[in-house]
């Protein structure tokens, strides 16, 4: 890389970088969301795609090892350039309001992905975890249970008995709400991609995406609660 | 009107500011916040004190000199205003203002409201120009420019570098600034043969200034002055990422 361009070194590279993980973080959770879908309509599905996603070679050790690099990558790409942003103000206002031309969500960014950070901490401890244990160090790829039937949706079932949980949960999605009623559109000017005709439907489809996801996973989780 | 103001002082670069209260009285609703200070000062020397620099010169909202975050916001309550064009019919009487410098690692502090934006000189030297050979000017028809690319191109230049986008920004960045100065000239048919190194090189120097990341709030957009669009933000991005890909450099 030239010593002019410096691709990695930019501040406008690192929003790109910031942009496309951010991208492609949110298709991932639209197909996370689809398959968690799967589990109030039938249990069967979600058994058989839950299988094939935990077993597929391709899927396992190439596309997920993919995915979490894209996640820590967001995560601590974002977590520098927060470093670097406070930096160029060493000396804060005495009186700010910033609320008078600027979102709340747009400004604190950085805390609704510090809360999302910690709630995949507890997701993990969940179900990736205990996935890992029994697949690759216990060594069980069946995907049954004692009874000899499929696991993943009496496992799902499991977890969400607890309220306290599920109230984690329900909080940790209205983060990712906020998060995304910023991050969606951002990412789209953050690349360059803004046109009179087509930038108020990006903005839409942002908005309506950044609340219908969050809120999709939240009644997956709440119906499962109450379906006890 | 009489007003209580706390107001940045700040010896030098050096020094350590804080905020000062002042009371000032005997304001009236059609003074510009300006002159409300020029009152404060005559006031100062008065009674022998040091009076406050601030900076100022046309006071007709279109020399970029006045700056001031003024209760919060860059140029005062007002949008679309310099604060030369900010009038104290939008205070009450009674009320307290606070009045501070723009305040930015790439904005060091002279002397109390006066901050120094050589940086933005700067970035212009990088790459806000178009080189041509002088000699006489060939007849404006020869090169078509659409009406569409030209009011762009004026729009992006009606940016009078006040850095009130910095100033207001939650992270200093001078994105709004920048992709002002890049696409006034690369809209242009005689700026677009400059285009790549212009917002390479520009771009570098901001980095180089200290200036932070965009993180699209918008909130640069609502306070300019000269209602700069975040749509230059956006071209500055393509264009940047292009000529990173395409440069040979």
């Amino acid at each position: 890389m030239s010593e002019q361009t410096g691709l990695l070194k930019s501040s406008l590279s690192k929003k790109y970088l910031m942009a496309i993980s951010g991208l492609f973080l949110i298709i991932f959770l639209t197909q996370h969301f689809i398959i968690n879908l799967l589990s109030v309509f039938s249990a069967d599905a979600f058994n058989n795609t839950s299988h094939f996603m935990g077993t597929n070679p391709l899927i396992q050790f190439v596309i997920q090892p993919i995915l979490i690099l894209g996640v820590v990558f967001h995560f601590v790409m974002g977590f520098l350039l927060e470093k670097q942003n406070r930096a160029a103000r060493p000396q804060k206002y005495a009186f700010s309001n910033p609320s008078a031309n600027s979102t709340w969500m747009s400004r604190y960014m950085i805390l609704s992905g510090a809360v999302i950070f910690w709630f995949l901490a507890l997701h993990f401890y969940d179900f990736w975890f205990p996935e890992i244990n029994t697949k690759f160090i216990q060594g069980d790829m069946s995907g049954l249970n004692i009874d000899g039937n499929f696991r993943y949706h009496e496992e799902l079932l499991h977890k969400f008995t607890n309220p306290i949980r599920v109230s984690i949960y329900i909080l940790a999605f209205i983060f990712l709400s906020l998060h995304l009623l910023h991050g969606f559109q951002s990412a789209f000017q953050s690349l360059g991609a803004r046109h009179p005709k087509y930038t108020p439907c990006i903005k839409n489809l942002g908005t309506l995406y950044a609340v219908a996801i969050p809120l999709g996973f939240a009644i997956i989780a709440i119906y499962h609660f109450f379906s006890h | 009107m009489k007003l209580l103001l706390k107001i940045w002082r700040q010896k030098n670069a050096n020094t350590q500011g804080k905020l000062v209260e002042y009371v000032v009285d005997h304001v009236s609703p059609d003074m510009s916040f300006l002159e409300m200070l020029d009152v404060l000062n005559e006031n100062l020397v008065d009674k022998n004190e040091e009076p406050i620099a601030f900076d100022h010169d046309c006071r007709e909202g279109i020399c970029g000199m006045c700056s001031l975050y003024i209760n919060g916001r860059a140029h005062g309550p007002q949008t679309g205003v310099t604060t030369c064009q900010l009038h104290m019919r939008s205070f009450k009487d009674g009320d307290t203002i606070y009045i501070e410098p723009w305040k930015a690692n790439g904005f060091p502090v002279i002397k109390d409201l006066v901050v120094d934006r050589s940086a933005f000189d700067r970035i212009i030297q990088a790459g806000g120009y178009v080189s041509v050979n002088t000699g006489a000017a060939q007849d404006a028809n020869c090169i078509p420019v659409s009406k569409q690319d030209a009011d762009k191109a004026f729009s992006a230049a009606t940016c009078i570098g006040c850095g009130a986008c910095v100033a207001t920004c939650k992270n200093a960045s001078a994105m709004l600034f920048v992709s002002a100065k890049v696409s006034q000239l690369s809209l242009l048919p005689q700026g677009k043969i400059e285009a790549k190194d212009r917002v390479l090189n520009m771009v570098k120097q901001m980095d180089a200034e200290g200036f932070g990341n965009c993180t699209n709030t918008g909130a640069c957009e609502i306070e300019c002055p000269k209602g700069i669009s975040l749509e230059n933000i956006a071209r500055m991005n393509r264009e940047y990422l292009v000529a990173t890909i395409t440069s040979e450099k």
